[in-house]
């Protein structure tokens, strides 16, 4: 990698802005300003797909648009599928030598329910083609443009207007399902997960996703004000502390090598990340004891695959 | 030279694809249609082909590529059948909307259930108002012509709209005939590059596919609609200009024998070949009928329509796809709503067919065409007569 944004930090950030000003994000969104450090990181040679969502409806309302890159929305479900017909049809445009050629490079750009959802079977597809392109996950964990329903990555207690809180339920009963885990799963060489409190961990592991010759996935915890119910101001401290807390651990997956990017040597109670989001509100002891325990054996299980490649 | 080879129509289509120097396939197999990606991945492995083959993991994933592949100026084609259509069926709308030409083979197959991997055109059917310009084949030879012509017509600056090229499950795709292949030079000359004027470029950075709010969704279906109904004199100068360069002439409507005719029969498909041959017989035992074959199904031939039906005291189409609870065959109630304003028009009789790849033999055809001539005397209270059903079949009113 020729540039490292974490050793030198702002001097090699772009002052340029992809995402122009105007999109209609809610105020305090942890997606919007991921998705803008994600352009900077990307540039400007760039051909970006986008599957239906928060941030497709927040920056293309016609007759006006926030991408000052060529951008392409089609469906909610198919994101991979387009990238993927992007990817190969500018590589064989290029090997006919009916485009110059020239390195662009191909992302898609999609929520967690339009990855870990709905879009799954498109994105599985993707990567055992081995496409040549960047999938960016921005996972606010539940249905946020349509109104906060759950989605598969929904945690685990967590109210949503589809599996709410309620005399004979704790809302969410299931456990996030794990999309990192799944894209490593397809043997890619890069896998990530990233957050916006941690801006040039974010834009590394997106530059370097972005460079990369094959799938890579860039998993994006994205926190979300009004679906988490938290105050527009601490979309970055919840970050952080969903990383100090294990929640979303900050790794990175190289040719199948594991390596922890923000390594804790004791991390936060889990409560200290419920307490601060309307969602969990309703959560008791009990509950909260349970999420830790399973926080603290997923945290455990990624050490270890961590230490496989560290020993 | 062009030469004279036995090709399934299948075969014939790749061959086209191939010619069109396509530079997308994305593809997905699903009977009848597999001949098709199978020969055209077995083009690109042997070099024959330039062109990326995409195995998708699905047929909405094979519209989505094509979609994709479009978007940065590629040529794309696809093919599916039945069920695949169908599932792909949300993506068709996109191509449209988005004015992204993509060119596909429909090898047409019965929808489940009961499952059925044979053809008829309930897959045609349920895509009618997709916005795809959409034509119908009746042979090997139409596979190959309706597929460059697919290209011209789609890829034309002034129409940018995606191309269906219908052609019946197993007893097309799977029929070997004499097919004439063109020179290269030939296909050269009617068929120009593909130019995409909105092609993505980070040079010249375009959003495509924004969203629209009530305050214009609107104006741009509207506008939809306006290219689609203008894209037909298109598709007609490229029926010409196919005849001009490989002297094979074809058009939105194709009479035959229908000079005088009190009574036509209108088919879709390849069963009009069958049908053909009993004018023939009809003919030479004086009756007074004729037939109608409608190949251009999208943008449909109003005026062509009118025009080859007048004078005829009965028209008889010949479906084969049922619309549940509905006016009768697709295709009948299509033409019906065509006629109905004109001062003089044709007694409609409506027959349904053919369904799951059944086959109507000649025998069958004139059977069709005796009945109708009677309904059209006699009136019927039902709204269509479907044809060999074993069992009593009443009920089917307005």
């Amino acid at each position: 990698m020729k540039e490292n944004f974490i050793k030198f930090g702002k001097n090699l950030v772009t002052t340029e802005e992809f995402l122009a000003e105007g999109h209609t994000f809610c105020t305090g969104c942890g997606e919007a300003l991921a998705l803008r450090l994600a352009c900077k990181a990307l540039g400007r040679n760039v051909m970006i797909a986008n599957a239906t969502g928060c941030t497709e409806v927040c920056t293309s309302p016609l007759p006006v648009t926030s991408w000052r890159v060529p951008w392409i929305h089609t469906l909610f479900e198919n994101v991979a599928a387009t990238a993927s017909g992007i990817e190969a049809g500018l590589k064989i445009l290029v090997q006919k030598a009916k485009v110059p050629e020239k390195e662009i490079r191909c992302a898609a750009v999609a929520g967690d329910g339009g990855t870990a959802d709905i879009g799954m079977q498109a994105l599985s597809g993707a990567f055992e083609r081995n496409h040549d392109f960047l999938y960016l996950c921005f996972d606010n964990e539940a249905y946020m443009n349509t109104g906060i329903q759950r989605s598969g990555a929904t945690p685990y207690g967590a109210s949503t207007t589809t599996a709410p809180a309620g005399k004979l339920s704790i809302g969410q009963t299931t456990w996030k399902k794990n999309m990192p885990e799944i894209a490593v799963a397809h043997n890619i060489p890069y896998v990530a997960t990233a957050c916006p409190s941690y801006p040039f961990d974010l834009m590394n592991k997106v530059k370097k996703g972005g460079e990369v010759k094959g799938p890579a996935y860039v998993h994006i915890f994205s926190p979300c004000p009004t679906g988490w119910r938290h105050a527009t101001d601490l979309a970055i401290e919840i970050g952080r502390l969903a990383v100090e807390t294990g929640i979303f651990p900050l790794y990175e997956v190289e040719n199948g090598r594991y390596r922890l990017n923000v390594a804790r040597p004791k991390l936060k109670p889990v409560e200290e990340y419920l307490k601060t989001q309307g969602r969990f509100r309703h959560l008791l002891a009990e509950e909260i004891a349970k999420i830790q325990v399973h926080v603290d054996e997923e945290y455990a299980k990624l050490k270890a695959k961590v230490a496989c490649f560290t020993a | 030279m062009s030469k004279r080879v036995g090709l399934e129509a299948s075969h014939a289509a790749a061959e086209a694809a191939r010619m069109a120097d396509v530079d997308v396939i994305a593809a997905y197999p699903i009977t009848p249609q597999t001949h098709i990606p199978e020969r055209l991945a077995e083009m690109v492995a042997d070099g024959e082909l330039t062109a990326a083959y995409i195995p998708v993991e699905s047929e909405h994933s094979a519209m989505s590529a094509c979609l994709g592949a479009v978007a940065v100026g590629a040529r794309t084609f696809t093919a599916t059948a039945g069920p695949g259509l169908e599932y792909m069926h949300n993506v068709l709308y996109v191509a449209s909307a988005m004015r992204l030409p993509v060119v596909m083979t429909v090898a047409n197959r019965a929808l489940s259930a009961p499952l059925s991997i044979w053809g008829d055109h309930s897959d045609a059917m349920a895509v009618r108002d997709t916005g795809w310009i959409q034509v119908f084949c009746q042979n090997s030879q139409e596979a190959f012509d309706m597929t460059l012509w697919a290209f011209r017509v789609g890829e034309d600056p002034s129409v940018l709209l995606p191309v269906m090229v219908h052609f019946d499950g197993f007893h097309l795709t799977h029929v070997t005939e004499p097919v004439i292949l063109p020179e290269q030079e030939e296909v050269d000359r009617f068929l120009p590059k593909f130019h995409y004027p909105y092609a993505l470029d980070p040079d010249k950075p375009m959003t495509l596919g924004a969203f629209a709010p009530p305050d214009i969704y609107s104006e741009t279906k509207i506008a939809q609609e306006v290219a689609t109904r203008k894209s037909k004199a298109v598709a007609i100068q490229g029926f010409k200009e196919l005849g001009d360069v490989f002297g094979r002439h074809y058009h939105a409507i194709e009479p035959y024998k229908t000079e005088g005719a009190k009574t036509l029969l209108l088919t879709m498909g390849s069963f009009g070949e069958t049908a053909k041959t009993v004018i023939d017989t009809k003919r030479n035992k004086g009756e007074s009928v004729g037939l109608i074959n409608l190949r251009l199904w999208r943008p449909f031939p109003f005026e062509e329509l009118r025009q080859a039906a007048k004078g005829a005291r009965t028209l008889i189409v010949f479906d084969r796809c049922i619309s549940f609870g509905g006016p009768g065959g697709p295709v009948a109630s299509e033409v019906k709503s065509a006629l109905y304003n004109e001062k003089e028009r044709s007694r409609v009789v409506s027959f349904i067919g053919g369904l799951g790849g059944r086959d109507m033999s000649a025998k069958d055809f004139e059977y069709v065409i005796d009945r109708g001539r009677q309904i059209a005397e006699t009136g019927s209270e039902e709204l269509f007569e479907a044809v060999g059903i074993r069992g009593e079949v009443t009920g089917i009113r307005g």
